[in-house]
């Protein structure tokens, strides 16, 4: 026999993991687009 | 499309349309996400978990999406030379990657409570784990061909090729084989599910989309602006007379 298992406790992992995975994604391409278009143009003033 | 090849004019373009893409596909991707968890009905067998279709559907449509766009840039690559196709290549893959891992992730979390179990070794999820493979295999190749040779290999271009076999057999699998996934709800012009469901999935699918297509430009600034600003450092050096 299947134990109940309550369905909400499977969407929030999923929603946490999903949108997690999503934001940790937008953040660290514009953090790393801001840093490399800082370094070409310390190195255009050098 | 060689006219966008040209690395100046694609930053030029790249600028206004990255914050654009970025900013749309949040407001529609948490919309739908929104619409889904709080106002979209429970389905009549699947009942509550189906919301984790929202999340599960656009992040597998990605990964394959992901997948492709390596293939066709690579394809670009070795048959035009276009400046740009490696780094659209480059681009994509990490994106592609996570949401390939996001659609595995989401689909075990949907299989236990729905199959009663948290995998098996069918077509479809187990061509899905090989694509995640792929990608792994793909970024190590391109990292060792930036290290080696500056990526003048042609190496990722053909594995990105070759690798798109996997993506038709990913999308038949459920078809070719007996798998307790169930087969496509939305095919080309028709769909199964009632609008109820239909609707905030379509959103969430142009949100999550939009954000792709927003990393991989954001992906292509920051990997163009490296390659500038080791091009400058190296004719600085080469000028002082260090090289």
């Amino acid at each position: 026999m299947r134990e109940a298992m309550d369905p909400w406790t499977f969407i929030a992992a999923s929603y946490a993991i999903g949108v997690g995975a999503t934001v940790a994604m937008i953040g660290w391409s514009l953090l790393s687009m801001r840093r490399a278009e800082k370094r070409r143009d310390d190195a255009r003033k050098r | 499309m060689h006219g966008f090849a040209n690395p100046a004019r694609f930053l030029r373009i790249a600028r206004w349309l990255m914050p654009l893409c970025m900013g749309a596909g949040i407001v529609v991707a948490f919309g739908a996400l929104g619409w889904g968890l709080l106002a979209a009905p429970a389905e009549r067998l699947q009942g509550e978990t189906v919301r984790i279709v929202y999340l599960h559907v656009p992040a597998a449509w990605l990964g394959m999406a992901g997948w492709m766009g390596i293939a066709v840039a690579s394809f670009t690559e070795l048959v035009w030379r276009h400046p740009l196709a490696g780094i659209a290549a480059r681009a994509c893959a990490v994106p592609g990657a996570v949401f390939t891992a996001v659609c595995l992730i989401t689909g075990s979390l949907w299989g236990r409570p729905a199959w009663g179990t948290w995998w098996v070794w069918d077509g479809r999820l187990t061509s899905m784990l090989v694509l995640l493979f792929l990608y792994f295999g793909w970024m190590a190749l391109s990292q060792a061909s930036e290290a080696s040779d500056g990526g003048q290999s042609k190496a990722p271009a053909i594995f990105g090729l070759v690798g798109a076999v996997n993506i038709p057999i990913i999308h038949y699998s459920v078809t070719w084989w007996n798998s307790l996934h169930q087969p496509p709800s939305i095919t080309m012009g028709k769909s199964a599910m009632s609008g109820a469901f239909l609707w905030p999935l379509l959103f969430a699918m142009l949100g999550f989309t939009l954000i792709f297509g927003g990393v991989v430009l954001a992906r292509m600034r920051a990997i163009l602006a490296n390659q500038q600003a080791e091009a400058r450092l190296r004719r600085k050096a080469l000028a002082a007379g260090d090289l």
